[in-house]
Formats: structure tokens, C-alpha cells, sequence
């Protein structure tokens, strides 16, 4: 393989103040309209019509710009921020181009400036765009039915851990049904939304071969098990190839069974949820559908469910009748109420419908096909570089759109930690990597994921960093482990992150705890 | 599906390695001919044989263009027509400048990199919780949360947590948006972690929550007194010092969920009684999208006790390795969903931290005076048009007076429906006020309007012509 030239990168750094040290008394950045001299004539002074008790006294404490300065200041900090301007293959996360022409067609007042309650008649734009990205949903998943209330994946995660509380309490099995089922390899958010709704939860353990085994399911399930909620592939590339069984057997004992889909992406137009059996299932727009992920949101987990499920959705629900006309119903009365206010994200569906609509089906066949085709690719080179090994090897099967690795025997042999590599790829401009959610099973993770966004050329670039990286644990792990050396700025010291005496997460608390007093900012 | 897999892909702009000669170059060195051996783990009984209709494929951008465009056109905006809705949703003015920092590519598409590689947006989140402590006179403050209620529905479990309680004391007449999240958020008497939500009365005299009620319903069980200010419908909780200090001596929680926009001319309220501060940052620079906009926060004094109760992610100031040099890390990340799962406070994911950064933007834009202003400006017009609707023959406002920018007005003396009222001022171009006649019947026919600073005098004084052209 034909090594190229690393490049000569080194982020912006303005030195750039916090925006509470900036600017000037009296200076101004936007002018709220005045108030016609004909009104003022009629209802006095507003301060005046806040009840005295109400009336805030002191002036507020917050910055004083010209609109310009504003500007320039959030331009500075968006350029440092490397921000997928480099190559970013950010495991279980599927990194994908968001499309400008769908920001450009959500900023249009035809999505931004529209009111939620406004009358079904004004909104048939957005409830059909609703309704027929439903519908290619459907099509992908063979469920019955999306909503698009909840705004994320965890908060589908929780739309079905309420779900599954409605859905036994409405057969009177609730108080006997108290335990929700998942692996180890599921994400974080299934265990923590199914405690959050109140259920116990059973996490069962990973084997030898890469998912729990059907023997542990068969011992965990019981009078007691509401529902099971898995990741299938995981976030490590590994299909469950017993999959079909394990929703039989939790169906047997009564339980509904939840397949988030957060790792769609190398399985579209292959695989169907409902076909494997599945009650419910999750997708996330905001990866796998081309929106955008905003640095954690705003997203959309669209939730899809089969007809035994449909009565317990959150409302409202889009219906379509006969003339084509769109309506939103509310009066289910199994609905599980609201997870979130109004009827979902729809800037966010609008993206992903015209980003599902822009690839079609050959193309999301083909974006399918490639990100599993570059997992495979990188993995081909990754092996070759000295210290670093896959996880799970004897799992030999092809890996999906994910492979987790491990820098476990480099560290042995140098004492560079997989963060230390981390800190230092960005140095060449390479976006940070992802490790592994907790807990780690796999020492000295990283997961990197390719998807279908990244060139050849990307993908081997980051591969030469990584194995500039790795020699350079060798020759001089000092440069490594005190990395970043051109990023904005140095690597943070987090001994004082948990200390109550001196974490701040507001300029006021800070000013506080480090007796900064005014004048001296 | 009907895709041979033996072909090659088809070039797509949105995927580099879709031309055949990059494809081929993976296929070589990965050492297969048939794609479908990639896919070995699937079994085949797995694999779905359905012929897939998804609509035809339009990767040409104008195409593409072209047929979102023509149809979300079908919306009506409230930008071509006169807006009186809000309701948890506002239209507020949405300064330039949000716009165009949020759409920047390297805060709009990116998840997360290192604390020096995101110095930047870490940045612009730890100057959205800074100036929003300022606004709420609260010290620690976290990341944001999906929306209002959420907000609500975290804070109310953070007080039964505090407080080892599990009953919390909140006003019947909520948004009942944020009501339903809140249950939600609240669980099954049958599981564990239940919290019981009991209403407060409303004072009908005053459009407040009624103090006699509250002082029957508060005992030594209660986790917390959740209350809006200003409330559902709009009117201020002039007594909400009184309503604090009776939660507290009971050892309950204040828990005060607020519009920030209002707080250039309202006390914060950590002034009044509040232990935990929730609220909706969409009016802070965040367009209404259709609902789309919403956001929430959560903030509380800087106390261990509280902070160790977030659900939430939050930034703080750090030093770096370098002596002097400041950067922006995690803080108490194991007690979130993803440090300990199951065992985290509630859970956390994906929110809307973007929004947080038009948040920031918008409150540098306005500053101090700007604060003041808006709210003023907001208190006039909204005012101005309560009065001249109180005049009009029939129609009347429930509480005339104290209100932020939300008012009643109540049509219980004319022959129409709220809804035939809307239905007839929509036809003149006006989205009249929420209906709460089905979810508040007590209140009659009645409906919230909200004013604020995009309404002009005109404006105002075209919705009560029409008003009382309609209402006739």
C-alpha cells in the first residue's frame, strides 16, 4: 500500500475569550422593536405591568456586544471546532454529508415559521411529508406505523419502555410484568430508559461469540419479563444469527420485543424488523437518514411499531382519508400520552425524507453495500499495523458496518492509551474516533465506522495516521501521550471535573470559586 | 428487492466511493466478487425477499428541490398570515445571526470530538449555560433537554430523589402539552420510581394557583411544588414567594419553569423560592418549526446535593496541561445513562445541542438592554392588545391584568364556537388563539392568545377588527 504524505495540520486557534469577557457597557447587538407611541398612550410604561413583587430589580449580568462582534465571535468558536472538517469515522454514529439543499428548504418559512397548533387545513405540506416518509419507513422496516415525537434515539428507546408499561397495564399484567430484558452490547439508553420507566432490568452477558447466548435469554425469561430490547448488529458488527429464536422465546413468556435500529445503516433493504418478528423498532435521522446530528440533536428517533402497538403511541397521529386530506388524531384512549411536546421534529423528517427520496432504493442498497465493503477494506489494513488486534478475533465471520478494535497490546508495549491515540490523530487533522460505550469489553477500544460517505483516499489517510500514531508509540510515545500538540488547545487536565469545590458549568459559578471579581475578568 | 448484487453501485453525490473504480479497488483487495459474501453473517432465512417501494429515486438536486419545495408550499405560515398561537410554542423574531451560526458545517454535522478538537462548541455550550444561569439566577446548569416538559418531568424525579418523596403538587391548569409529558415522565403506580401528580386549584378571581388550596394539599410527603411562571394562561405568579415558602416549610422542592424571554423584566427565579429551574429555550433564537423548536433546561444552585441529580451532560471550565490555558470537559459524565446505564440518573442521548448554541448567540445579541426590552416591548403590545379586545361587545378577558404575553380571552357571551371564531378569522388571514375550551371547559369558551414583539400596532389592531367583524 502506497503511503501518503500526512498533512501539515494545525486547527485555528484564536485565543478566542469567553463572550462574558468581551464587549462594552451600552454596546448593542439587536434592538427590539419600540413600541408605538398610540399603545404606550393606552396601557403606560410595561415595566409598570408586571406586579411589583414580579419586577426584576437588579440589571442583568450578560455580555455587551455590536452585532458584528457577535458574529465574529461564534465564527471564531465554530472554527474551533473541528467538526467532521477533517475525516470522521465516529463509530456507531454514522457519519454521513447532510445535504445543504435541505437546509436551505427547512429554513424556508414553510417549515420555520410554522405553529404546531396552527389548523390541520394550513399544515398539509408537512403532514404529507410526514405521512410518506411513514409510509418509506413501513416499507423498510414492514412495521405498521412511525411516529416522530420522540427527539432522539434514547427517547424512542423510552416511547418503548412506556409502551411496553401500557401495554401490559392495559391486560392487567403490569405489577406482574416488572422486567425488561437486554444485553450487554445494547446501548446504554435501553437499560437506563427501562429503569427510568420503573422496570427491573436484565442485562444479559456477552459470549465467546460476539452476543449473549439463547440458553441465558432462556433462563432469563419469565412470568415477569415485559419486553426485550436489543441492538441487532451491535455496535461491534456482529449479526445475531439467533435473532428470530430469541423474539420467539420472549413472545412465548409474553414479553414484546424492541429492535433499535441504530445499526441500520450496513443492513438497509436487507433485513426487516417486523419480518424477524419484532413488535417494534427505532431509527435515527439524524445517522442513518442523512439529517443532521447538530452535535447531539436536535434528532429524531422515529419509532415504528406493528398494529398490536399502534393504540399506544403517543399521540397526535397523522391519518390520511380517502381525498387525500391530512388530518392529526388525539383520542386514542390507550395512547401513552406525550413523550415530548407537539407532533415530532419535522425539519428534521423533512431532511430525511429528501435524503431517502435523493438516494432511493438502489441507493440505499448501494450505501448499504459500500459502508460494510469499507469496514471490511479497513480492516484488511487496520490488521496489518503492529499493536493493533480486532476484538472478538475468533468470531471470523465478515464483520458488518462496524469492527471494534483494540490497541490493548500496543499500550503493553509502550504505555499509550487509546485516548492518548485519540488526542494525537487529531493532530493531523483526523476527527476523534470512537472508543466504546461502557462497559469496556475490549481493552483500549476504538471503533471506527466508514459508512458510504468517505472516498478511498479518506479512508486511507486515516489509516496512515493511525499507523503514523502507532510508530510514534514506539519511537517516541512522549509526543503521543502528551497530545494534542495542533489542536486548539492542549489536553485537558479533568482533576478538577468531579470536585464539587471547583467544576463550573457558568461563568457566575466560576467567578465564585476562583474569587475573579468584576474588573479583573 | 430487486438489485442484482453483482452490479456495481451507481455514483451518487453523496457517496465518494460509489464510482465503480474505488468500489472495484475495495472489492480487489477485500477479496470478493459477489457483495453479498460481505453479508455472510445474515442468514438467509433473515434477508428480506420483498420488492421494496420507496417512491423514484431523485438524486438530481433540482429534481429533488423542486418536489419538497412544491409540496411543504401546501403549509400556510405564520409569516404570510397573522399569528396568535403559542401555547408552548412562540413565534418570536429570530435574529439573522442564529441562523447562520447553526448552519455552519462544523457545529451543524458533526457528533463529538475531543475537549481540544470541540473546543470551540464546547465553548459556545459552556456561554449558553453561563448566560442562561444569568437569566435564571442559578449557578449550575446543564445541557439542554428535549423540551419544556421533559425539563419538567426530569426535575420532578430529581426532587423525589432529593427527597426520598413521591408526590409532587403542580397547577390543573397546565399546558397540557407539558402535562402529558410530565405523566409520562412520572410512571405506573404497578413499577417502581412512581410519583403521584396532584393538581392544584385555580384562583378563577385571579388566574393564579389558589393559596388555600395549595396550603390543604402541601404535608411532609410531598417531594415538590412545580409551578409556570408566567402560567399556561399566561398570567404572572405574583405570589410566588409565598408559594415557595410554603413548599419549603414542608420540606418540598420548588421546582418554577419559566420562558426566558420574559426574565429582562420578571424576577429570576432563584429571587423568589426556586430550587430547581426549568424552561423552554426555543424563544431564544429558535424558529417554531412546527414544534420542531423545542427545547429544555434545567438549572439549580450550585450545590453537590442537586448537582449530583442531573440526568443531564454538562461542560465545565477545566485547565488544560498547560499552565493557564482553559478548556471545557465533562463533569460528573458517570452519573449520566452513559457512564452507568441502568444505574445513571434517568438517561440521557441525543437532545438539542445546537439549539443551545442559537441560544447562546441570541443572548449576546441581546444583552442586558435587550433583555429589558423585548420583555417590555412584549408586556405593551400584548397588553395594548388585551384591552382592545376586552371592548369588543361579547368577548371578554378573563384576567386583564399581571399577564406576560399570553392573555384568555373568552367568547362565552357570543353564539360561536372558539373554533368557528378561529375558523372565520383564518379566512382573513389570522390564526386566532389556542382553543382551551376542550381541555379547560371550566374556563367556557375560551382561548390564549399570545402577542409578542413581532406583532406590530397594526397588526394588533387588524386582529380586533376582524374579531369584531367575525364575532357579529
Amino acid at each position: 500500500m502506497k503511503k501518503t504524505a500526512l498533512r501539515k495540520y494545525h486547527a485555528a486557534v484564536w485565543d478566542e475569550p469567553l463572550i462574558m469577557q468581551l464587549g462594552s457597557p451600552g454596546r448593542r447587538g439587536s434592538i427590539p422593536p419600540l413600541t408605538e407611541d398610540e399603545i404606550l398612550a393606552k396601557v403606560g410604561n410595561g415595566g409598570a405591568l408586571v406586579p411589583v413583587s414580579m419586577q426584576r430589580k437588579e440589571r442583568l449580568e450578560l455580555p455587551e456586544l455590536s452585532e458584528f462582534e457577535v458574529e465574529r465571535h461564534y465564527l471564531h468558536l465554530s472554527q474551533q471546532t473541528l467538526g467532521m472538517m477533517g475525516i470522521s469515522l465516529f463509530g456507531t454514529c454514522t457519519m454521513k454529508y447532510n445535504p445543504r439543499v435541505n437546509e436551505r428548504l427547512v429554513y424556508q418559512p414553510y417549515v420555520a415559521e410554522v405553529h404546531p397548533h396552527q389548523h390541520t387545513d394550513t399544515l398539509q405540506g408537512a403532514l404529507e411529508i410526514v405521512h410518506k416518509f411513514d409510509e418509506i419507513l413501513r416499507e423498510l422496516s414492514g412495521m405498521d406505523k412511525f411516529i416522530f415525537q420522540a427527539g432522539g434515539g434514547a427517547d424512542a428507546a423510552y416511547t418503548q419502555a412506556c409502551i411496553t408499561r401500557a401495554y401490559h397495564a392495559s391486560r392487567g399484567e403490569l405489577a406482574q410484568r416488572n422486567e425488561i430484558i437486554t444485553t450487554a452490547q445494547a446501548h446504554p439508553c435501553n437499560p437506563a430508559t427501562a429503569a427510568a420507566a420503573g422496570f427491573k432490568v436484565i442485562t444479559l452477558p456477552l459470549e465467546a461469540d460476539g452476543y449473549a447466548s439463547i440458553e441465558a435469554l432462556k433462563a432469563a425469561v419469565s412470568p415477569h419479563t415485559a419486553a426485550l430490547m436489543v441492538n441487532n448488529p451491535d455496535d461491534i458488527g456482529i449479526y445475531n444469527p439467533d435473532i428470530r429464536e430469541w423474539v420467539d422465546i420472549v413472545h412465548e413468556a409474553g414479553g414484546l420485543c424492541f429492535y433499535d435500529h441504530a445499526n441500520f445503516n450496513g443492513v438497509m433493504t436487507r433485513i426487516r424488523a417486523a419480518e424477524l418478528g419484532f413488535d417494534a423498532c427505532m431509527f435515527m435521522l439524524h445517522k442513518t437518514f442523512g439529517a443532521p446530528k447538530g452535535g447531539g440533536g436536535p434528532a429524531v428517533g422515529a419509532y415504528g411499531c406493528t398494529q398490536k402497538l399502534v393504540p399506544f403511541l403517543p399521540g397526535p397521529i397523522i391519518s390520511r382519508d380517502q381525498d387525500g386530506r391530512y388530518s392529526l388524531e388525539d383520542k386514542a384512549p390507550l395512547s401513552i400520552g406525550r413523550v415530548r411536546e407537539f407532533w415530532g421534529n419535522v425539519p428534521v423528517v423533512v431532511r430525511a425524507y429528501s435524503w431517502t427520496r435523493a438516494m432511493g432504493l438502489v441507493g440505499l442498497r448501494d450505501a448499504a453495500n459500500i459502508s460494510v465493503l469499507a469496514n471490511n477494506y479497513m480492516e484488511k489494513r487496520l490488521l496489518k499495523i503492529p499493536g493493533v488486534s480486532k476484538g472478538l478475533p475468533d468470531v471470523t465471520k465478515r464483520r458488518l458496518e462496524m469492527t471494534r478494535y483494540s490497541l490493548g497490546e500496543l499500550t503493553n508495549e509502550t504505555g499509550v492509551s487509546t485516548l492518548d491515540v485519540q488526542n494525537r490523530m487529531t493532530d493531523f487533522g483526523v476527527d476523534a474516533y470512537w472508543l466504546s460505550h461502557e462497559p469496556w469489553f475490549i481493552p483500549e477500544p476504538f471503533t471506527p465506522e466508514a459508512g458510504e460517505l468517505w472516498s478511498v483516499e479518506d479512508i486511507d489517510y486515516w489509516i496512515d495516521v493511525l499507523t503514523h500514531v502507532c510508530e510514534e508509540a514506539r519511537n517516541n510515545p512522549e509526543i503521543v501521550k502528551s497530545a494534542p500538540h495542533n489542536q486548539v488547545v492542549h489536553k485537558i487536565d479533568g482533576s478538577t471535573l468531579n470536585d464539587p469545590d471547583k467544576w463550573a458549568t457558568t461563568w457566575r459559578a466560576y467567578k465564585r470559586k476562583y474569587k475573579i471579581h468584576a474588573g479583573e475578568e | 428487492m430487486s438489485v442484482d448484487n453483482s452490479t456495481d453501485p451507481k455514483a451518487h453525490p453523496y457517496m465518494a466511493s460509489s464510482n465503480i473504480k474505488n468500489y472495484r479497488h475495495m472489492m480487489d483487495l477485500v477479496g470478493v466478487s459477489d457483495i453479498d459474501d460481505l453479508f455472510e453473517q445474515i442468514p438467509a432465512s433473515h434477508r428480506s425477499t420483498k420488492v421494496l417501494q420507496i417512491g423514484p429515486t431523485l438524486s438530481s438536486e433540482v429534481s429533488l428541490y423542486r418536489h419538497i419545495s412544491d409540496t411543504l408550499r401546501k403549509n400556510d405560515t405564520c409569516e404570510e398570515n397573522l399569528n396568535f398561537l403559542g401555547a408552548g410554542c412562540w413565534q418570536h423574531y429570530v435574529p439573522a445571526i442564529c441562523d447562520e451560526i447553526v448552519s455552519r458545517a462544523e457545529f451543524l454535522t458533526p457528533v463529538w470530538g475531543t475537549p481540544s478538537s470541540d473546543h470551540g462548541r464546547n465553548q459556545a455550550w459552556f456561554e449558553f449555560a453561563s448566560q442562561l444561569g444569568e437569566l435564571v439566577g442559578m449557578e449550575f446548569v446543564g445541557l439542554p433537554v428535549y423540551s419544556f416538559g421533559t425539563a419538567g418531568g426530569h426535575a420532578i424525579r430529581m426532587a423525589a430523589r432529593l427527597t426520598g418523596r413521591s408526590k409532587v403538587l403542580l397547577p390543573g391548569t397546565m399546558d397540557p402539552e407539558r402535562m402529558a409529558v410530565i405523566k409520562t415522565y412520572c410512571g405506573f403506580e404497578e413499577l417502581s420510581g412512581y410519583i403521584e401528580l396532584i393538581s392544584l386549584d385555580l384562583d378563577p378571581d385571579t388566574g393564579r394557583i389558589d393559596l388555600d388550596d395549595l396550603e390543604k394539599k402541601l404535608d411532609g410527603t410531598v417531594a415538590a411544588v412545580y409551578f409556570d411562571n408566567p402560567n399556561y394562561l399566561g398570567v404572572i405568579e405574583s405570589d410566588a414567594r409565598v408559594i415557595s415558602d410554603l413548599a419549603h416549610k414542608f420540606g418540598a422542592e420548588v421546582i418554577v419553569g419559566i420562558d426566558p424571554i420574559s426574565l429582562g423584566v420578571l424576577a429570576a427565579p432563584s429571587e423568589y423560592g426556586a430550587d430547581i429551574v426549568v424552561g423552554t429555550t426555543q424563544p431564544l433564537g429558535v424558529h417554531m418549526n412546527c414544534g420542531g423548536g423545542v427545547g429544555g433546561f434545567i438549572a439549580t444552585r450550585d450545590e453537590e446535593r442537586y448537582a449530583r441529580e442531573y440526568p443531564t451532560l454538562q461542560v465545565s471550565l477545566s485547565p488544560t496541561t498547560v499552565p493557564g490555558e482553559m478548556a471545557f470537559g465533562l463533569t460528573l459524565f458517570e452519573q449520566s445513562s452513559y457512564g452507568s446505564r441502568e444505574q445513571g440518573k434517568d438517561w440521557t442521548g441525543n437532545s438539542v445541542y445546537l439549539w443551545a448554541i442559537a441560544n447562546a448567540v441570541y443572548m449576546s445579541l441581546l444583552g442586558p438592554q435587550g433583555f429589558k426590552e423585548i420583555g417590555t416591548t412584549i408586556l405593551e403590545r400584548s397588553h395594548y392588545a388585551s384591552m382592545r379586545i376586552a371592548e369588543l361587545p361579547g368577548v371578554r378577558v378573563l384576567w386583564p391584568s399581571g399577564f406576560f404575553k399570553e392573555f384568555v380571552v373568552n367568547f362565552d357571551e357570543i353564539k360561536l364556537s372558539v373554533e368557528e371564531v378561529n375558523n372565520r378569522l383564518r379566512k382573513e388571514g389570522i390564526f386566532g388563539g389556542k382553543d382551551l375550551s376542550i381541555d379547560f371547559p371550566e374556563l367556557g369558551k375560551s382561548a390564549l392568545y399570545c402577542v409578542t414583539e413581532v406583532h406590530t400596532m397594526e397588526d394588533l389592531d387588524r386582529l380586533v377588527e376582524t374579531l369584531r367583524r367575525v364575532t357579529k
